[in-house]
């Protein structure tokens, strides 16, 4: 305790240094004594680092009473008590751990000895291993090589074994007929073989090889040629060749003649049918026995006969013919086609074969080959077809000619881009045409036919109609009462010949035709071919014939009988005025034409056939003119006009004239509406001409008695014709009776009156003439449109007469008419 | 001049006989004769004045009957022939004569016209070309080309060949033709062929050698200009005249005959080989100055662009072919 009183003293300082230093240690002073930090600079704070125990002591004595000192004393020493045995604590504990830290170190010190021992035992441990396997593979590698090189060579045997045993494997393929694995294994073979054929020994393989493979080919292509295997075989037949190399082409070519010799009698057969002599086929020879007597085994030469005899084929019918070509011909080469594509064309594109051109080479061939036979199928189909001349039934032609074109379009379908179906087409076209021309003609003649009926009937008509007649005058002459219904029935004939020709026609645009939907038979077939070529070329032809007997006639004087030429001017006028329009809407309806290409319109036509009627209509009238014109002319120039007698009748001739020109007016009147006359006449106009004309004409014999004053008569007769208009005697008629009628009287009188010129007349020549003239007078007036017409002309007549008279003295007016009402 | 205005001549009788004076080439000279029962018949000397379109007229009687037709001498201008028609104790005849006109008949009517036509001369008769056998006279013709020596006769159906000799006071029947078949077959009609050195003849009946023109009625004469044969003159009944331009037969002989329904007169006339441009066949023009049938057209012989034509009514009409025609055939 002594001691402890010093190191009390000092104790503090150095628990506090002490403790400083542990602080510093556990680091506390930072945390701990922070708050402390600002009292520390109070000298007196006994726990501060500024701690003065001078002053402390100094301040203790000088404040503190002795009890407070001894409290003091007690307090501080209880205080550094509690301190030294904390820090004696202390001391231990950390004497102690340092203690076993100093053994803990000394046993790692031992530890690592240990460890590093064995880390060199290891280290040895692999040096060794290394050197061992560096030396076992050194050992291995050339082992390694020579297997290697050992299995290449095992290969290469077991390839050479194929190879040397190739020939035998074959052999045996061949045996078994397994040509398409023998095919396979030489195929695997050959480039090898090729490859060292400069070897002998593989040569030899490679020959026996070819040797062998030589003959298979020769089976395949002996099977080949056969050709009665099956399709499939055949393809596989041909796949094998063309792995073979062998030539493509060549087996195109020997496939197509193959199938040609099979397509080509298919077409003899067809050839046979049209053959006018059945000499190949056997079937016929009991319809022709006698012909195949005359001309056996001569299938070659054409067909003379033909023209001989009026059908040839009449064995068979076109739609038969066709068929059996359809049947036969078309659909074997469609199989042909279908095969041979196949084979050639479909099969090669997918193999390697299809680089070698082959499918152009196999198709261009196969055109070629089909574009043939084709050709010499449709020349017989047009042989054919021009046989069908008979215009009877349409619906066979046109029928086959469907069945034609529709299986046509099976081979359209089979090779894209052939020119077969279009000409196909082109003579289903022809056919067509034709057909539309055998209609025309047959549509001309059936017209004409129709003529020389009508022609018939008007010149037998009175066996008919002679108890009807009650046309009074006119039963004398040719005015058949049914010329009316003569032209209602050729009309309507006629028109019904059209319309069963349209119908006909019609056929080959019906819908259920497969070539009506091509553009010819939409467009031009129906305006160019039915309208243009059929309606409009008969129209024409009607009006053309019609022209014609007008031209001829003139010729041959009145070959076509008169009532024709009037009648034909009628169906000609009817034609213009309804008829023509008719049948072309009827033709546009039922064709439904579009007009693409300028038709004729039916203006045209129209015109066309008012001239035609016009024109037979003024031959009608020109040919009954000129009759009766013939009957006066006859009657002038055959007699004596200067010794006649004193006329008592009106000659006969002149009742004739009356009475024909009264059936003619009959005649017209059948067919031609009245007609306007200029001024009406009656009895009283007659009598007043009568008057007239005698009145003035005994003015002008008296002035020709007169020799002074011989210009009388021309002053006379110029100063009428002035006040008169020119007549045209050859003037163009209108179409009605009287038109007509005036126009024949008109050429009859001039003719009359040439003649009368021509003559000289002695008194009683120029009564007769007198009387005649009155007479004509009283019963042609009716007849005109105008009737001081007919008075100008026969005061003409009379007046010529009267000036080539020798002895002018005319007959008293009253005598003449009592003379020509006793008739 | 300035128009080609028709020129008109009026004689007081019916005519149908008209011929150009055919040996006279330097002035426009026709000739026509008159029908007419009553009264001396004449034959009118029509000159026509190209230049002032004026006609100068003569007149000659011709008492042997009514004139049915009239020819002129080619080689003699004061010989012409008729044809006429005697009528003695009520019969007909017809006759042919050969005439020469009086020798002063130019230089004796120039006083007035009144004048000559009231004192005609008459003409002298040569010799008759009378065969009584071979029936009536319809037509003489003079061989064209020849020197007047030689005509042909045509009467009913037979054709005589007359020499004339003596100057042409003797006639004698050299040779004869007749035309055969059914029928009273009758000339009407002829005329000689330029052609084949003068040795045909060209003859018209009734309808076997036919004229030209299908649209007029009877075509009563038909002349071809003797220098332009392809200008044809119809003649015709219902009184035109027509001018028609037929180059398709131009230069031709007789060949290319048309047809024509009644025709009592057609004949093949002067033609002479030219050349001729390409021209349509036409109708160049109508002439209707007449009023009566129209029996007698005919070219004049000096100028071959004129013509005349007579009508029954005793109209002569002088026409001119249209100049743009005569140009163009010319040119």
């Amino acid at each position: 305790m002594d001691e402890g009183s010093v190191p009390v003293a000092e104790d503090p300082a150095r628990r506090r240094r002490v403790h400083g230093m542990l602080k510093l240690y556990y680091g506390l002073n930072e945390e701990g004594k922070a708050p402390e930090q600002p009292e520390s600079l109070d000298p007196c704070d006994i726990n501060g680092p500024h701690f003065d125990p001078e002053l402390y002591l100094n301040k203790l004595r000088r404040e503190c009473s002795l009890t407070e000192l001894m409290d003091q004393e007690t307090c501080m020493v209880r205080q550094i008590r509690s301190l030294d045995s904390d820090m004696q604590t202390l001391v231990y504990e950390n004497y102690n751990k340092f203690i076993s830290a100093t053994d803990t170190i000394r046993k790692m010190k031992n530890d690592f000895k240990k460890m590093e021992d064995e880390m060199d035992c290891l280290s040895a441990n692999m040096a060794a291993i290394t050197e061992f396997s560096a030396r076992i593979s050194g050992t291995l590698q050339d082992q390694h090589a020579q297997i290697t090189k050992l299995s290449g060579v095992h290969t290469l045997l077991r390839k050479l074994q194929f190879l040397f045993e190739l020939p035998a494997r074959l052999n045996k393929c061949l045996e078994l007929q397994a040509y398409a694995q023998a095919v396979n294994t030489h195929r695997r073979a050959r480039c090898v073989l090729q490859q060292y054929s400069h070897l002998p020994s593989f040569k030899g393989i490679q020959d026996d090889c070819h040797a062998i493979m030589d003959k298979l080919a020769q089976e395949l292509r002996q099977k080949f040629r056969d050709g009665g295997s099956s399709a499939k075989d055949l393809s596989e037949c041909v796949e094998l060749l063309l792995q073979l190399d062998e030539p493509a082409e060549e087996l195109c070519d020997k496939f197509l003649s193959h199938a040609r010799s099979r397509l080509e009698s298919d077409l003899q057969g067809l050839e046979a049918e049209i053959k006018p002599y059945p000499s190949t086929a056997t079937k016929d020879a009991s319809a022709h026995g006698s012909s195949s007597a005359t001309a056996p085994g001569s299938p070659s030469d054409g067909s003379p006969k033909s023209s001989s005899l009026p059908s040839p084929a009449s064995n068979t019918d076109i739609l038969e013919f066709i068929d059996r070509g359809c049947n036969e011909f078309v659909s074997s080469l469609c199989l042909v086609i279908t095969s041979y594509q196949e084979l050639f064309i479909n099969h090669a594109q997918k193999g390697e074969l299809a680089s070698k051109n082959i499918p152009q080479m196999a198709n261009g061939k196969l055109h070629a080959f089909v574009d043939d036979l084709a050709a010499r199928y449709f020349m017989l189909v047009e042989r054919r077809i021009q046989e069908e001349k008979g215009v009877g039934d349409n619906s066979l032609l046109v029928r086959a000619l469907d069945r034609f074109h529709r299986r046509l379009q099976a081979v359209a379908k089979l090779l894209p881009g052939s020119a077969v179906p279009n000409k196909g087409t082109e003579i289903v076209i022809r056919a067509a045409t034709e057909r539309v021309k055998q209609y025309l003609s047959a549509l001309q003649s059936f017209y004409m036919d129709s003529l020389t009926d009508v022609r018939q009937a008007l010149a037998t008509p009175r066996l008919s109609v002679a108890g009807t007649s009650v046309a009074g005058p006119a039963s004398g002459r040719d005015a058949p009462t049914s010329l009316p219904e003569l032209l209602s029935s050729l009309s309507a004939s006629i028109l019904n010949q059209i319309k069963s020709v349209l119908a006909s026609v019609h056929l080959f645009t019906a819908k259920d035709i497969t070539f009506s939907n091509k553009p010819y038979f939409k467009g031009e077939f129906c305006s160019q071919g039915v309208r243009e070529s059929l309606v409009v070329s008969f129209i024409k032809f009607v009006c053309q014939s019609s022209r014609q007997f007008c031209e001829t006639a003139g010729d041959k004087g009145g070959s076509t009988p008169p009532a024709l030429l009037l009648l034909l001017s009628r169906l000609c006028l009817d034609y213009e005025t309804s008829t023509i329009s008719y049948i072309l809407t009827l033709t546009d309806e039922q064709f439904l034409v579009q007009h693409h290409s300028p038709v004729t319109p039916v203006t045209t036509l129209c015109a066309e056939a008012r001239e035609a009627a016009q024109k037979l209509l003024n031959h009608y009238v020109k040919v009954q003119g000129l009759i009766i014109s013939q009957m006066l002319r006859k009657s002038v120039e055959t007699r004596d006009w200067v010794n006649t007698i004193e006329p008592r009748n009106v000659r006969a001739v002149m009742k004739r004239v009356v009475e024909d020109t009264t059936s003619i007016d009959v005649q017209v009147g059948l067919l031609y509406e009245e007609g306007v006359r200029k001024a009406h006449s009656s009895d009283s106009s007659k009598r007043t001409f009568s008057v007239y004309s005698s009145s003035r004409q005994q003015a002008r014999y008296a002035a020709s008695y007169t020799p002074s004053a011989p210009m009388d008569t021309n002053l006379l007769s110029n100063i009428h014709k002035l006040f008169s208009e020119r007549i045209d005697i050859f003037s163009s008629v209108e179409f009605n009776k009287v038109s007509v009628m005036t126009g024949i009287i008109k050429i009859s009188l001039k003719t009359f009156l040439e003649c009368v010129r021509l003559r000289t007349f002695g008194r009683y020549g120029l009564q007769q003439i007198q009387v005649d003239c009155h007479y004509l007078q009283m019963y042609l007036w009716r007849f005109v449109s105008d009737e001081n017409l007919v008075h100008f002309l026969l005061d003409e007549i009379v007046g010529s007469a009267a000036h080539r008279c020798l002895d002018p003295a005319p007959m008293e007016q009253s005598v003449i008419e009592v003379i020509c009402e006793r008739g | 001049m300035e128009d080609d205005a028709p020129v008109i001549y009026g004689l007081e009788f019916q005519a149908r006989a008209l011929t150009a004076q055919a040996a006279e080439t330097d002035a426009v000279r026709f000739l026509v004769g008159t029908q007419s029962l009553k009264f001396d018949n004449q034959i009118h000397i029509i000159d026509f004045d190209d230049e002032n379109n004026i006609i100068n007229k003569n007149v000659l009687l011709h008492q042997a009957g009514e004139i049915w037709h009239i020819g002129a001498s080619p080689a003699d201008k004061a010989v012409l022939t008729t044809c006429y028609n005697k009528t003695s104790d009520s019969r007909v005849v017809s006759c042919a004569a050969v005439w020469r006109m009086p020798s002063d008949w130019e230089t004796g009517n120039h006083e007035s016209p009144d004048e000559s036509a009231h004192n005609p001369q008459t003409l002298e008769l040569l010799c008759h070309l009378d065969d009584s056998t071979h029936g009536n006279a319809a037509c003489v013709l003079w061989e064209p080309m020849g020197d007047g020596k030689r005509v042909i006769s045509l009467a009913d159906n037979h054709a005589l060949l007359w020499d004339l000799q003596e100057s042409s006071t003797q006639a004698a029947v050299s040779s004869t033709a007749t035309l055969e078949g059914k029928g009273q077959l009758k000339f009407t009609s002829g005329k000689w062929s330029p052609h084949h050195n003068c040795s045909q003849l060209a003859t018209a009946n009734d309808t076997a050698i036919r004229g030209w023109d299908l649209r007029t009625m009877r075509v009563w004469s038909v002349r071809y200009n003797h220098s332009h044969d392809q200008l044809v003159l119809t003649a015709s009944s219902d009184s035109r005249l027509i001018l028609s331009n037929m180059v398709s037969i131009s230069s031709e002989p007789f060949g290319h005959l048309v047809d024509d329904e009644e025709l009592s007169e057609g004949e093949e006339l002067h033609q002479e080989d030219k050349g001729k441009e390409p021209l349509k066949d036409s109708v160049v023009s109508t002439y209707e100055e007449h009023e009566d049938s129209v029996y007698a057209a005919e070219w004049s012989s000096a100028d071959p662009w004129l013509f005349a034509s007579l009508s029954y009514d005793g109209r002569l009409v002088i026409n001119r072919v249209p100049r743009a025609l005569k140009y163009r055939i010319l040119l």
